[in-house]
């Protein structure tokens, strides 16, 4: 951020404490150097085993079944692909 | 509903560590992280050791924290959650709170096995009723992957390099679970990052334990073990598989075998495709692997005495 | 209101125990022990409920004691020389996380050589800290600044260190005058901080990494409170003069008034030092003595204000810096720059070594260089 945006001193937290209700959540898609997972959802059993081994939460949940991918997110680890055991999700070209 | 989906249930649409971290692709912190705390019913905070959770999950003025965090320094994630929780006794027993909290530390293995072994060791001897759960993943990898005393025997590490003539960490890594034991504290197991019920199951009897409880969960590190960050689950299997990385409990002193690989897996599985252990596969360093799988064999022979 | 035969050890576990916190995580370390013995004891005879942790070494407790001031507990240690050094990174790190944590020091040098009598070194250790520190001059004040001491770092959001000498005022009994417990539960109050972490329906993240983008900022906080306990010292000072009789402000100036030259200082060698003022006194000499209590903040202008008339200031050092001079004298110098004061500095004391009333004639007289009562080769004055 340029430095005319950031906070002046008295704009502070005290102490530095970050409410994570208004906090911010930086979009780290941009970790991602070319693929992305995409998920036939015709072959997807809601297992869930790629939302428990997700690092970035980047798996949503609709309940408690898969509800897609939050590519803002998801920095194209693949593992999410390697666990599937349908191999429902694929890492494909952006 | 699956065990899985009673995991997910648990977070109510929030999870305890949510995205915008900037932990590497593939990193199996956070993998722990959400399966220990999503394991665990009601409420918690969370104490943090200085590394690479704490850094990448709290840079100012973000946070992907959803539940209540701190962090004060390196060594004494154990001593701070020992003051957190006294502070709760000190006020439930004056009535000016009335809630049931878990208390939660995290610390990678520098925090836990090195530097933050005394302030383990003084908690767990005061009986502190809480959760230290050691993220291991074999060396210092928030400052650049230097050896610490949970490194492995040849593992290539910043400090410890392998080279012309170097061969790497030659001392065997400490028996940080073993150590926990010794304190007589109700509940010690060892999991690992890949194996999400074995690490679920034991996070909530480490939270029911009516004192310390120790987790040491093996965590791959792509970038410091060398290997691609899809090879999460294929790598810490193979550290369960080859019996380098035993899963068991020990409840009030009683060791108990979460996960009895059926094979005999060669050590070599596990050493395979990191480059950190790399150099041991130069026909000249055979005899390393050999010690290596020697240790593991004589390690599981120990445990599993101490099962019967 | 009645006077106890007390050292100041054990007026502070008394204090303590009247204000009756939540958490106090100790380790023991000579001079402060005292305070630790003598409050778990009141604690084991039921006359406080405080969750007493006995942490295994010093670095632990103000870990501890941050865990517990955050967590929403109120919460005071003890410590002295290595321990305090062994702390000093979490003591930083307290400072700026706005924990408001009570610290009795029993001041003690430093090693090495290892040395367990009175000296200054190991609070000036941590004068950057950001904490709040207060000398006391004998044990009565002890007990009463530890009383406002509670209610100036929960205010202030700070760690406030209460000094008082090492054996001198720690193993030392004089009269103390107490007040009642009810009127120490009455003056402390409740313990309330902004982001409580047992407060989990409002979760917060505490103890942030910061880039250089940030670290500045979020370090000025603390600049900004040590210049508003300033005027906070001063007025809780008042406000507890209402309840004790007895009234302290950032600094004690015995006769002043219409000194010409004064002797600054910290802690119980000013009782020495006013001994040895009062003789000259009596001899014609216009000597007064200025006695610091709030060395931080450094009060800068009422130190000014006090000096305002003297044409000399003679400081005594009980902490010396080698490669430069010693703290209290450097600080002084910086606030009297401009001034036409002339300035002379001394240090004393070190390791323990007793300053007596004749030391004060000569140090007036000028039979001393820098270093009172040193033992060298080259020749005294």
């Amino acid at each position: 951020m340029p430095p005319s945006e950031l906070l002046s001193w008295q704009q502070l937290p005290l102490g530095g404490v970050v409410e994570p209700d208004i906090a911010l959540r930086p979009l780290t898609g941009s970790y991602r150097t070319g693929l992305k997972p995409e998920a036939d959802v015709e072959k997807c059993v809601d297992c869930l085993l790629c939302w428990v081994y997700c690092p970035d939460s980047a798996v949503q949940l609709d309940g408690t079944s898969f509800g897609g991918i939050d590519l803002e997110h998801c920095k194209g680890c693949e593992i999410c692909a390697e666990v599937c055991p349908t191999g429902a999700i694929e890492m494909v070209a952006e | 509903m699956s065990r899985l989906k009673l995991l997910a249930a648990n977070e109510q649409g929030v999870p305890p560590l949510g995205a915008g971290h900037s932990l590497c692709q593939g990193c199996g912190i956070p993998i722990v992280v959400r399966t220990v705390l999503d394991a665990i019913p009601g409420k918690k905070v969370v104490i943090s050791a200085t590394g690479c959770l704490e850094v990448a999950t709290t840079r100012f003025p973000t946070t992907a924290w959803n539940v209540p965090w701190v962090h004060v320094a390196f060594e004494n994630a154990a001593a701070v959650a020992s003051g957190v929780e006294s502070g709760y006794r000190a006020l439930r027993r004056r009535h000016r709170l009335d809630e049931d909290i878990t208390f939660v530390a995290f610390a990678g293995d520098g925090g836990t096995y090195d530097i933050g072994m005394q302030a383990l060791s003084g908690a767990l001897e005061r009986g502190h009723r809480f959760v230290f759960c050691c993220y291991d993943n074999e060396a210092y990898m928030n400052t650049g992957v230097q050896r610490s005393g949970a490194t492995p025997f040849g593992a290539s590490t910043t400090t410890s390099p392998s080279g012309e003539v170097g061969l790497g960490k030659l001392q065997e890594r400490k028996d940080m679970t073993a150590i926990a034991v010794a304190h007589h504290v109700p509940y010690v197991a060892q999991a690992a990052a890949s194996h999400w019920y074995d690490l679920a199951v034991k996070a909530d009897r480490a939270a029911a334990a009516l004192g310390p409880a120790f987790l040491n969960v093996l965590s791959d590190c792509p970038v410091g073990w060398g290997h691609e960050p899809r090879d999460f689950k294929r790598v810490l299997d193979a550290a369960v598989e080859t019996r380098f990385w035993p899963l068991y409990e020990v409840v009030d002193g009683q060791y108990r075998l979460t996960y009895e690989p059926q094979e005999h897996v060669p050590i070599d599985a596990w050493l395979r495709g990191q480059k950190r252990f790399k150099h041991l596969f130069d026909p000249k360093n055979a005899d390393l692997v050999r010690h290596a799988q020697h240790r593991v064999d004589a390690d599981w022979e120990r445990l599993l005495a101490l099962c019967a | 209101m009645k006077a106890r035969l007390l050292t100041g050890g054990e007026a502070v576990a008394w204090a303590m125990c009247q204000i009756d916190p939540d958490v106090v995580p100790v380790y023991p370390i000579t001079p402060q022990t005292p305070i630790i013995q003598h409050f778990a004891k009141h604690v084991a005879d039921g006359e406080a409920r405080t969750e007493v942790v006995n942490v295994e070494s010093e670095h632990s407790a103000m870990s501890a004691a941050i865990g517990s001031a955050l967590a929403g507990a109120r919460t005071i240690t003890a410590t002295s020389s290595q321990g305090l050094a062994l702390m000093s990174e979490v003591v930083y790190i307290a400072a700026a996380m706005r924990a408001p944590i009570v610290v009795a020091v029993g001041n003690r040098a430093l090693s090495g050589p290892i040395n367990i009598h009175c000296d200054h070194s190991d609070s000036m250790l941590v004068r950057d800290s950001g904490v709040i520190q207060l000398f006391v001059e004998d044990a009565q004040e002890a007990y009463d600044t530890m009383l406002l001491a509670v209610r100036l770092s929960e205010r202030m959001l700070l760690p406030v260190f209460v000094c008082q000498d090492g054996f001198t005022i720690t193993h030392a009994a004089e009269p103390v005058r107490t007040i009642g417990r009810r009127r120490v539960q009455e003056w402390v109050g409740d313990y309330e901080i902004p982001f409580a972490l047992l407060d989990t329906a409002h979760p917060t993240s505490q103890g942030p990494f910061a880039m250089p983008d940030y670290y500045f900022e979020l370090r000025h906080q603390q600049v900004a409170a040590m210049d508003f306990a300033l005027p906070a010292i001063e007025e809780l000072g008042v406000e507890l003069a209402e309840i004790t009789g007895r009234r302290y402000g950032l600094v004690d100036a015995y006769r002043l008034d219409d000194a010409d030259c004064a002797f600054v200082c910290l802690g119980s060698t000013a009782g020495t030092v006013k001994d040895a003022v009062d003789e000259l006194r009596d001899q014609g000499r216009a000597v007064g003595v200025l006695r610091i209590r709030s060395f931080r903040p450094f009060p800068e202008d009422a130190i000014r204000a006090a000096l305002a008339g003297v044409s000399e200031a003679i400081v005594l050092d009980r902490a010396d810096a080698p490669g430069a001079r010693g703290p209290l004298y450097t600080e002084l110098a910086a606030a009297l720059y401009g001034s036409d004061i002339a300035l002379r500095g001394h240090v004393y004391g070190l390791g323990g070594r007793e300053l007596h009333p004749q030391d004060v004639h000569d140090i007036f007289a000028g039979r001393y260089d820098r270093f009172v009562g040193l033992r060298s080769e080259s020749c005294l004055a």
